[in-house]
């Protein structure tokens, strides 16, 4: 799996930390970021749903390509 | 929709509930009236009522409306707010990329890790109300002793506000909110205004701890934020800060109270907590009419909500769909209370979320955990709730134990 996240869009609300807490955190300045070694997602199975919870769709979740 | 030629007057929006926490009986018919309908607000003018929760999610995320409440025709929930424009309401009342900017400047205090950080000093407020409520004895007003005093104390600590000024903020805020009169609400704001603005010419004396402290000590050189503007974000930190995480305190132990399988289910697995507040979220819904206007002709599921509207997200109709939440009247700890909008959604969702989760967990899970007899002092129905028009909560909750 490959994860984009739009930190122009990111407001900080922590949804996907909370929701897939073994694949996202949040920096220092609350915007989310993927854990080290996460990359791929780490075949969580709340990654998807860890994308919907975020309130302004700045997580992209799409099949690894390659 | 339904038959939208139907000539069914449209339903009144707010009206009081009759349950504190299940939605007014009165919203019944706009359950089949999935994902919006009309809705007639107290001035008489229409507006548009989301009622469906994958139209909330879209439009809630949706640029073309507009949270700013300068827009001529903002919609109005209640007699006491026509009339109050012209004043800044940081956050919620601004769109991007102002709204971007303001919550730029604090989101780095409302993360995860933040809360995270925040739970030894809740878990001590919390101890601490408890310890005085058992030593002072059965009955008493679980609000006035514990649910508005610990988001209070929390939201100070974070603030950097003196909890000794607590009677003077609580008293504003909540005339801020209910009034009753337009006056008492023009009044409220003044005060607090003034009080915060004082708070921060003694913060740029003499500065501490608190997140104030640091918006003063980093105001850069070109004035950005002013005064003014500081004064404005603190002032909705402060009453959103404690007034909304105190209605939930006091209307999720009331829900509680009147579930009591669902309490003995929580009080033999503290670990279902977190998914119990996540649930009471949900069921409870406080925040019932949040306000938005179109600034552009918007298509949506079938019809077209024009340039100018008002449109207003039920947030208790929309968190029992019936399609997202099977059984959606039935509190469950077991479903997946997940992607609720009580916390709202798009730009404008709760910047404190994390906080108030936090909050509630310890103060729920260690209110059962200390007073294992908890139960009402009074008959449940005489015990008084607020109105429709504001932040729904217990007015009062006497309990004894």
């Amino acid at each position: 799996m490959r994860i984009d996240i739009d930190k122009d869009l990111c407001i900080g609300a922590g949804q996907c930390a909370l929701t897939a807490p073994d694949v996202f955190t949040q920096d220092d300045d609350g915007y989310s970021t993927v854990l080290p070694g996460r990359e791929d997602g780490g075949g969580s199975p709340l990654l998807r749903e860890a994308a919907r919870a975020c309130p302004v769709s700045a997580i992209t979740v799409s099949e690894a390509v390659g | 929709m339904t038959d939208t030629t139907a000539p069914a007057a449209p339903v009144a929006f707010p009206q009081s509930r009759t349950c504190p926490f299940h939605p007014p009986a009165g919203y019944e018919p706009l359950r089949a009236e999935r994902p919006l309908t009309r809705i007639t607000l107290f001035d008489g003018r229409e507006a548009w009522l989301v009622t469906g929760h994958a139209t909330a999610r879209a439009l809630l995320a949706d640029p073309r409306l507009s949270s700013n409440r300068d827009h001529p025709g903002f919609p109005t929930p209640t007699k006491r707010f026509a009339g109050f424009r012209n004043r800044r309401t940081a956050l919620l009342g601004v769109d991007d990329p102002e709204h971007r900017t303001q919550r730029r400047m604090v989101v780095g205090d409302f993360t995860l890790k933040r809360a995270v950080e925040l739970r030894p000093r809740i878990q001590q407020i919390v101890d601490e109300r408890l310890d005085a409520l058992i030593a002072q004895g059965p009955p008493a007003d679980l609000v006035s002793a514990f649910a508005l005093p610990v988001p209070s104390m929390v939201i100070c600590a974070l603030l950097g506000v003196p909890y000794a000024d607590h009677d003077f903020f609580e008293t504003q805020s909540r005339r801020l909110l209910r009034g009753p009169e337009t006056a008492d609400v023009m009044d409220a704001r003044d005060r607090l205004e003034a009080y915060l603005g004082e708070l921060i010419d003694r913060k740029r004396l003499h500065p501490g701890t608190g997140l104030l402290d640091d918006l003063v000590r980093r105001q850069p050189r070109d004035g950005e934020p002013d005064r003014e503007d500081l004064i404005a974000l603190a002032l909705i930190l402060l009453v959103a800060g404690h007034e909304t995480t105190a209605n939930m305190i006091s209307l999720g132990t009331f829900t509680l109270l009147q579930h009591p399988e669902r309490l003995a289910e929580l009080r033999a697995d503290p670990e279902l907590v977190p998914a119990a507040v996540e649930e009471l979220m949900r069921m409870l819904s406080i925040a019932d009419g949040l306000l938005r206007i179109a600034v552009e002709d918007i298509e949506v599921a079938g019809a077209t909500i024009r340039q100018g509207d008002g449109v207003v997200f039920a947030t208790s109709v929309i968190n029992r769909d019936e399609t997202v939440y099977p059984e959606p009247d039935t509190l469950d700890w077991h479903r997946s209370a997940r992607h609720h909008v009580a916390f709202g959604f798009g730009v404008h969702q709760c910047l404190g979320q994390n906080l108030a989760r936090a909050e509630l967990e310890i103060a729920l899970r260690t209110l059962l955990d200390r007073l294992p007899g908890l139960r009402l002092a009074a008959p449940a129905e005489e015990i008084p709730f607020k109105p429709g028009d504001t932040i729904q909560g217990m007015l009062e909750l006497p309990v004894t134990w």
